[in-house]
């Protein structure tokens, strides 16, 4: 058997290889060859084998076949296996498999192995991999090996022993006595490790933190040791650009971090130090820096004097100045945890993070935002608010989202007028409006309905911006509410503030029609339009939708069609303007109407409970009439001249017309309710359908000899393709007419049931009718026609005809 | 740290160093995913992103990348002070280090980084001290394969790279 080739040449030979295809194959070659090199057992070779092992795993290819051979090796006597093994265990096993519990006699072995760069190796692995099982195993020898004397060992087991400590937490206590003599080496390697063994104990356990305070006098040690640090000359061992061992500098301040933490002693004690490495450190290189950038963590996390604070903060001012992009970005990271407890400090360094904004880099962009946000007050409001305005036109997509979320945030809060609240609202929604969040909707919609004053001036402004620009989903949405809402002010043309423009009904009614029937708006857009448009145009438009897809929009247009047909005389009642909403925790906007013939605006889509308490004297009524799942109608607690009085019985009939099944209307109020009969039709929850048939107009299909047949028409429940004509026979001729037989006939793409008929006599003088129903099934929504033939008696003869029937109404078939 | 990575500009893995258990697969999503994200940044912006919930820290040195994810409370300057301390070591162990070494001698510099970080964190601030105990493990080595190949100690005034070359393995 040939020596297996040498891993340098292995990977020699793989780097050969021209495609995937090819790597594959080589890679599958040596593999055989290494599998069955493992099971002839070879002592020789086997370092070698998993040597190539590990390179090809490195490439992505399997190697667990190895895993075994990586315990064989550990367990040889040779350095060399040894290297090899345990560092194909820290590459192939983990505490996942169970193969790897098989470690833990090696490595105790190895832990007390007379050659130190061996222990080394087991301390390594254990420290890296090991598992729970193993950490409790060989705790043990781990806390023998801190006490050595040999610093090379001493640091190792002192960070393994973190190992352990994360891996068992119950561990910590008995690595406590061996821990105590390690700050007093001189080594820094044992330095540094006894540091992050001593901040891994204290971040564990609140007792230990305390006990090294008190006891060890942790403080002042430490305090010590960083002073030797700063003041002891040019060490060349440790020297990094001028300054000496940053990493144990590094590890230090953060464990006094921890220890200074809500205590005042010890933050005093450590005042003078922290100030002396503050103002002495060499800042020209990202050592300097990066040992700063720990001493402001520590500073601002201690109960420091406020001195030392703002020293701080000057630090991080002087950060965001630095051309080093990486510095400015851990200043913007620091601030943005500070600027809550320092506020004040931070406000002075304000124009250089608003200069951040412009930043190339998008970690730190999006840090110089977030700063900014939190920075705006009252004062500022109006500057800051303009370079913000002004990074949302120019900032990524990804930032737009919270760049508008936070900007109506701070304009809610600090907002100087109304009208500047409005104008930075419209602001947003122009430029960055499709990416503003879907309840920013209803939030804003409310915020306009506040604003009494200020109605007229943002429809107009809103009906401008629409005339600009439809493609923003939120703004048509918003500006469709609102010329709904305000629609007479529009047309009107009263608006103190800006120079009024002239607008039309029809005018607005083209706008509105366009939003109607541009792609680019979506069924809830549509859902807001429906509602602004005035009567004649309306019922036109609003049928269109009766039959369309979104169960939502059809809803709404057959509810207004009824409106209008049935109801159509308490319209002005119900179109009355939307009284102004209070805001509530967690409440949308509920129905409101409108005066002029202007239909009423519906609500958004919103699945919250409308709750409105209405002022006292408040004109206006409030219907909720579509809505959501909950709607619950609100009942004038006092009825004082009101004008439609009749509005208070209608609250609660029409509360009833909620046919989503909402509860239970409240009751009306004492009322005498008077209201003809008529009102009363249909208003019990019937199923939606029904009202189709005061959609479809009925229509008179045959009209000869006296003999008129009317079909009226019905969409049958549950399936709207199929249409239920229901017809009528009248005779107003003196006789009557018998044996009567009425027979259809489709085109082919229909298909026809005939019920039977109420009777076949069809009597005189139109003394009654015979009614009879047919079904039309029209699934491809093809213009309906059909071909009637009538046979009848009629004085003594037989009479025979036949008729096309091709007016039918489009709403029937559609 | 919880675990480092190089990487080429092509995105091939040359070295990862693990400190926290992971399941196989989900370290190559990882890896992926991290390495993917790396290579798209552009030259100027900064060393740090934030990626799932760590911090990550990246560096290129040449035609190499030194990725480190750390956690919320470490350092990221000193983060990149450790991953320059660590190109320093190979450089002075390999003498004017590339990426071919590190190809190469991929087992080196695996047994570096054991010297100089364990467990995630630093062990050694010292170069120098790094460096020796490197170079006594490979003294340690060759010697153990001397003797059973019984050809000799190699001579002591063998320069580092040629020290390199008698293939142990």
């Amino acid at each position: 058997m040939p020596a297996p080739i040498r891993l340098r040449e292995l990977i020699r030979t793989i780097r050969t290889a021209r495609t995937q295809a090819e790597e594959r194959e080589m890679i599958q070659k040596e593999c055989a060859a290494i599998r069955s090199s493992f099971r002839e057992e070879d002592n020789t070779y086997r370092c070698r084998n998993v040597a190539k092992l590990l390179y090809m795993h490195m490439l992505g290819y399997p190697a667990h076949f190895g895993q075994l051979e990586c315990l064989k090796l550990i367990a040889s006597q040779k350095f060399t296996d040894k290297r090899i093994g345990y560092l194909g265990a820290m590459l192939l096993l983990d505490e996942r498999q169970d193969v790897h519990l098989l470690m833990t006699n090696c490595i105790k072995n190895d832990l007390n192995h007379s050659t130190q760069y061996v222990q080394g190796l087991a301390l390594c692995t254990l420290g890296c991999m090991g598992s729970s099982e193993m950490c409790r195993d060989l705790a043990g020898e781990v806390e023998k090996l801190l006490k050595t004397s040999n610093s090379y060992l001493r640091k190792k087991a002192a960070l393994c022993a973190v190992h352990v400590i994360r891996k068992v937490p119950e561990l910590m206590e008995m690595f406590l006595p061996a821990t105590k003599n390690l700050l007093s080496e001189k080594n820094h390697g044992v330095l540094h490790t006894s540091v992050v063994l001593l901040t891994e104990m204290c971040e564990r356990s609140p007792d230990m933190l305390s006990h090294f305070r008190k006891v060890w006098l942790l403080v002042p040690q430490l305090v010590r040791i960083l002073k030797n640090l700063i003041m002891s000359g040019y060490s060349p061992e440790h020297d990094v650009s001028g300054i000496s061992d940053p990493f144990l500098q590094v590890r230090i301040l953060r464990l006094l971090r921890i220890l200074g933490r809500s205590d005042d002693d010890s933050s005093e004690a450590m005042n003078d130090i922290l100030a002396q490495v503050a103002t002495n450190t060499e800042t020209s290189k990202n050592v300097g820096n990066a040992i700063l950038y720990e001493t402001v963590l520590t500073i601002m996390d201690i109960k420091s004097e406020s001195g030392l604070r703002v020293l701080a903060i000057n630090i991080l001012g002087r950060f965001l100045l630095n051309n080093d992009k990486n510095i400015r970005y851990v200043a913007l990271t620091s601030l943005l945890k500070t600027v809550q407890t320092d506020h004040n400090a931070v406000q002075r360094h304000r124009s250089t993070i608003v200069d951040c904004l412009k930043d190339l880099d998008v970690s730190i962009k999006r840090r110089a935002m977030e700063l900014s946000f939190a920075l705006v007050n009252g004062n500022n409001i109006r500057g800051m608010m303009k370079e913000l305005l002004y990074f949302l036109d120019s900032c990524d997509p990804e930032f737009k989202a919270d760049c508008a979320s936070g900007v109506f945030l701070a304009a809610e809060k600090y907002a100087p007028s109304k009208r500047w609240h409005i104008d930075t609202i419209m602001r947003v929604l122009t430029t960055a409006g499709s990416y503003v969040r879907d309840d920013s909707v209803p939030n804003l919609i409310q915020l306009i309905t506040n604003s009494v004053e200020m109605h007229a001036y943002t429809v107009q402004r809103l009906y401008k911006a629409l005339l600009d620009d439809i493609s923003q989903q939120p703004l048509v949405q918003v500006s469709s509410w609102c010329i709904g809402e305000y629609g007479d002010l529009l047309v009107s043309g009263q608006c103190e503030e800006e120079e009024p423009i002239q607008v039309t009904e029809d005018e607005v009614l083209d706008v509105l029609e366009g939003l109607l029937l541009s792609n680019l708006s979506t069924p809830v857009t549509r859902g807001y339009s429906l509602l602004g448009e005035i009567l004649n145009r309306i019922k036109k438009v609003v049928s269109v939708y009766g039959s369309s897809i979104d169960v939502e929009l059809q809803q709404r247009a057959v509810e207004y069609n009824a409106l209008f047909k049935k109801y159509d005389h308490m319209r002005p009642a119900l179109l009355e303007r939307m009284p102004i909403m209070e805001k509530t925790a967690s409440n949308g906007p509920t129905e409101i109407v409108q005066t002029n013939g202007e239909t009423e605006p519906s609500v958004p889509d919103t699945k919250h409970p409308p709750l409105v308490t209405q002022p006292a004297n408040q004109a206006n009524d409030l219907l909720d009439l579509l809505g959501g799942n909950d709607v619950v109608p609100v009942i004038q607690t006092t009825l004082p001249t009101k004008p439609a009085s009749a509005g208070g019985e209608l609250l609660d009939l029409l509360g009833d017309l909620s046919l989503s099944g909402g509860p239970a209307p409240a009751p009306v109020p004492s009322v005498p309710v008077s209201q003809p009969p008529f009102l009363l039709d249909g208003l019990s929850s019937q199923p939606l359908f029904t009202d189709i048939a005061a959609v479809i107009p009925p229509m008179t299909a045959y009209n000869k000899n006296g003999l008129k047949i009317e079909f009226t028409f019905e969409r049958a429940n549950p399936n709207p393709n199929i249409a239920v004509i229901t017809i009528h026979a009248t005779n107003t001729t003196e006789a009557d007419m018998t044996e009567f037989v009425f027979q259809a006939a489709v085109p082919k793409t229909f298909q026809l049931q005939l019920l039977s008929p109420s009777s076949n006599i069809v009597p005189a003088l139109n003394q009654g009718s015979i009614t009879q129903i047919i079904r039309v099934l029209n699934p491809q929504k093809q213009q309906l026609r059909m071909r009637v033939k009538l046979t009848y008696t009629h004085k003594g003869l037989p009479v025979q005809d036949l008729a096309e029937v091709n007016n039918f109404p489009p709403q029937s078939w559609q | 740290m919880q675990f480092m990575l190089l990487f080429s500009r092509q995105g091939k893995l040359r070295l990862q160093k693990w400190y926290v258990p992971q399941a196989d697969k989900e370290k190559k999503k990882i890896t992926r995913e991290l390495v993917q994200t790396v290579l798209a940044r552009k030259p100027k912006m900064c060393s740090f992103l934030e990626w799932r919930d760590l911090k990550v820290v990246y560096k290129r040195y040449a035609s190499l990348y030194f990725c480190c994810a750390i956690e919320d409370q470490d350092n990221e300057l000193i983060t990149l002070e450790i991953i320059h301390r660590y190109v320093e070591l190979l450089d002075k162990y390999f003498g004017s280090v590339c990426e071919l070494d590190i190809i190469f001698n991929f087992e080196k510099a695996y047994f570096i980084l054991d010297e100089f970080l364990l467990g995630g964190e630093a062990q050694e601030t010292s170069k120098k001290n790094v460096l020796k105990a490197i170079e006594q493990a490979d003294l340690l080595q060759e010697v153990c394969w001397f003797l059973i190949s019984a050809g000799g100690p190699p001579s002591p005034l063998a320069s580092s790279r040629t020290r390199l070359n008698p293939e142990v393995y």
